[in-house]
């Protein structure tokens, strides 16, 4: 027998969004991060703003067009694969996707055509502008997208009629309860991805012997941004959990791996078994210690997954490694924040050879972060696709298995030719490094029209002297 | 007070598909005519659509979107039905999307990779979308409150016509718009492009309706044209769309060929398009699934119509707004220079 058209359309579902939120996660973080550079840029007139809006503008755009493309899929696909669901629940769920087209995707896309080739066609104020939006623009978006699957995930404020979801109360479904806390969860996630992406190019300049003004601004602003928000997301993330486990039971067992019903430990390595119903552990804390940790009582007494039909459980395996994988990366971003900051105190922060090493080792800890935290939490919402409410094998299309096989095969291919070029085109640029002359030259040109930046006039700041090489 | 959402709704989501295709079109179609091109007039070329395309292409999304929000059960029918061509669609806006980007990264080899990326992907989408088009008029079987079908369903001899028919349509608007934005040799090629697929998309046009007509009895009752006899009474108050889409290609044909126009050729594509749209409207109208479904069937609750009303009444107006400024920054002949690479 082979694979049934609803698994198949979950594997794909899963591979193209978990491909897609590579970019979202890194382009919500860089679009702040450029308008903070640019904002900068106006206000102090330091060549360094702008040389390293020049050079990571570039790497937007790259990450932003791949981004789009494959979020394009994302709004056909929950009709050709799930279109019971589209049925049932089009009327809520619906109207929150339509606000993100309409609030946000013009928006961003309007204005990221004026921020990558309007440099020279509108004045800088106008320019900083759209920049701006195109950063707000990509909040927005998190908002509503993050919205609709919170709803999915702790759906309130809606009614069943003949079948169909409807909403009795919109701003119960839009924020509903796991909403606010996940939203605030995924906008730092994203701005730690790009913080550590920006640490880590910092580190790959000075690991090639190019130290530069550009590499050590990118250094102090991405460990002072780290340092702060690596340990704010373990407080909300420990929030986000606290909500879950509240109103997703399962899911927080399967990340946990708690079979039993008592007092429960934590575990911190051990591979959880759907069959045999347990998990093999190889380290774990005293019992009571997973109770302190949710609850905050270690001596509440918490369900484990055999407390429930073997049919109203998620697979275990995924939320549980992906739950560990996602925390470790965490804490590896506050140690990279506070070592740098210690080193940063000291006056050691750019001739620390072993921390240029590891910031450049730990540039993709956001990527991961982000992508194991998402599996945990989709995967631990099975078997549901509205949490409690909608099955996920009730929601699937009448579409037969070869179609989505081709389907499936289709998305491999192309995004394994689009992932491997995009890739080398932005290793291309972060080895090649900020500051380059032709980013220079780049924004200084004559200018094509009256109203082009005043660049090079009374604002330019003398050519920058040759640094020793302490990096 | 009763206003008719679901009506309201079928004209918002009927004028987002309509810019789609004006917007969208003439980028799809530059990337057609990139074959017919020099290289360094491939990058005027795209130096002309690279600052707008991603706005274009976000009235796809409106599109589906829309309808997903709009007309659920419209969407949950016609998404299954047009599963291949939608993932085709879909892939092969992947590859032209990037290829924006990857083309001025790329060195020689994947330069040339990404260059010929833009022309599949550009043509493979506008096939796609014509599949889509052409399965979408001949109708969709349904059982129920689902699509009922085979997963070839939308591979017949009449979507292989529109499938061929509108990629010509879209290269028109491509090349008419290359008109408005190039100069000197290339705008002269862009005339003749846009002579010749004037000619071709005429017969398109003719033929398709023509093939609409014997395809479905429906439609044909409708216009009151059929083998045997015409219907005056029925085609007159019709008739306006076709012979005003007769009128944009004798006009766009004239104002191709005159020295000195520059966007009136692009204008009057335009017209060709809104004919041709006008006529599959009042085919197909009221259905939101052709044929079994109608937009009050499809439509979902009236308090998430409210919600989108609301939005749609304050954002797109304001989006129009900016995308109309965006335009306008970038008016004039383009030129490779402004960009930022």
């Amino acid at each position: 027998m082979g694979l049934d058209h609803v698994l198949l359309s979950r594997i794909q579902f899963g591979f193209t969004i978990a491909f897609h939120i590579i970019f979202p996660a890194f382009t919500i973080g860089l679009a702040s991060y450029l308008a903070v550079l640019e904002g900068l840029w106006l206000a102090t007139k330091k060549a360094v703003f702008r040389n390293l809006y020049m050079f990571w503008v570039k790497v937007f755009a790259l990450a932003f067009g791949m981004g789009v493309v494959s979020g394009v899929v994302m709004s056909y696909q929950i009709g050709t694969n799930w279109s019971v669901f589209s049925d049932k629940v089009g009327s809520v769920i619906g109207p929150l996707l339509g606000y993100e087209v309409l609030t946000a995707f013009f928006l961003e896309a309007s204005f990221l055509g004026i921020m990558l080739f309007g440099w020279k066609k509108v004045g800088p104020r106008l320019h900083f502008v759209a920049t701006l939006f195109v950063a707000i623009g990509t909040l927005i978006s998190a908002f509503w997208i993050v919205s609709a699957n919170s709803w999915m995930q702790t759906p309130t404020g809606f009614a069943v009629e003949d079948g169909r979801f409807v909403a009795v109360d919109w701003l119960q479904v839009i924020f509903n309860p796991s909403f606010p806390t996940r939203f605030v969860h995924m906008v730092i996630a994203a701005y730690l991805t790009t913080a550590m992406v920006v640490l880590g190019a910092a580190g790959l300049a000075a690991v090639l012997g190019r130290g530069s003004d550009e590499a050590r601004t990118m250094r102090r602003m991405a460990v002072g941004l780290v340092a702060i928000l690596a340990p704010a997301q373990l407080l909300v993330g420990h929030e986000s959990g606290r909500i879950a486990h509240e109103h997703q039971p399962t899911k927080v067992a399967a990340m946990e791996g708690w079979w039993e019903t008592g007092r429960q430990p934590t575990i911190l390595i051990g591979w959880p078994d759907d069959a045999a119903e347990k998990t093999h552990v190889l380290l774990q804390t005293p019992k009571g210690f997973g109770g302190w940790v949710v609850t905050g009582r270690a001596d509440d007494v918490l369900k484990g997954l055999k407390a429930w039909p073997r049919e109203d459980r998620p697979p275990t395996v995924l939320p549980f490694w992906g739950f560990r994988i996602m925390v470790g990366m965490g804490l590896l971003m506050i140690l990279m924040g506070w070592w740098g900051a210690v080193l940063w105190l000291r006056g050691a922060l750019d001739r620390t050879r072993l921390f240029h090493w590891a910031a450049l080792f730990s540039g993709p800890a956001g990527f991961i972060a982000v992508i194991t935290g998402w599996i945990c939490a989709e995967v631990g919402r099975q078997p549901y696709l509205v949490f409690g409410q909608l099955r996920t094998i009730d929601g699937a299309s009448p579409v037969a298995a070869g179609a989505v096989s081709a389907s499936l095969l289709l998305f491999v291919v192309v995004y394994a030719i689009v992932f491997s070029a995009g890739a080398l085109y932005i290793g291309r640029l972060l080895v090649r490094g900020p500051g380059q002359a032709e980013d220079v030259e780049a924004a200084t040109q004559p200018p094509g029209n009256p109203l082009a930046m005043p660049i090079g006039g009374e604002g330019a700041p003398p050519p920058r002297p040759q640094t020793p090489a302490t990096e | 007070m009763s206003l008719d959402l679901p009506l309201l709704w079928a004209v918002v989501i009927a004028a987002a598909v309509f810019m789609y295709v004006l917007l969208d079109g003439f980028d799809l179609g530059v990337g057609a005519l990139f074959p017919f091109a020099s290289d360094e007039e491939r990058d005027v070329m795209t130096a002309s659509i690279a600052p707008v395309w991603d706005g274009n292409e976000t009235w796809l999304v409106l599109g589906g979107g829309g309808l997903l929000a709009a007309f659920p059960l419209a969407y949950a029918i016609l998404m299954p039905a047009l599963y291949i061509p939608i993932f085709l669609m879909l892939g092969a806006l992947i590859l032209r999307g990037v290829a924006f980007e990857f083309r001025a990264h790329g060195r020689r080899r994947g330069r040339r990779f990404w260059t010929g990326a833009f022309t599949v992907g550009s043509v493979t989408a506008m096939a796609a979308q014509g599949f889509v088009l052409g399965a979408f008029v001949q109708g969709v079987r349904i059982e129920g409150r689902a699509f009922a079908g085979g997963p070839l369903d939308w591979l017949t001899p009449f979507t292989v016509l529109t499938a061929i028919a509108l990629p010509l349509g879209y290269t028109l608007l491509g090349a008419a718009w290359l008109i408005a934005k190039t100069e000197g040799e290339l705008q002269a090629k862009a005339r003749t492009w846009t002579v010749r697929l004037t000619v071709a998309v005429a017969v398109a046009m003719a033929m398709v309706s023509i093939a609409t007509l014997a395809v479905n009895p429906a439609v044909s009752a409708r216009w009151g044209v059929s083998m045997a006899a015409v219907d005056l009474a029925r085609l007159a108050p019709l008739s306006p769309a076709p012979l005003f889409g007769a009128l944009a290609l004798a006009a766009l044909f004239i104002t191709a060929r005159k020295a000195g126009t520059h966007f009136a050729p692009y204008l009057w594509a335009t017209g060709v398009f809104l004919s041709g749209y006008a006529g599959l409207a009042l085919s197909i109208f009221p259905d939101a699934v052709p044929y079994g479904v109608d937009i009050w069937q499809a439509a979902a609750h009236d308090n998430a119509l409210v919600l989108l009303g609301v939005g749609v009444a304050i954002m797109l107006p304001l989006i129009l707004g900016y995308t109309a400024y965006v335009y306008w920054v970038f008016r004039g002949k383009a030129s490779v220079e402004h960009g930022y690479h």
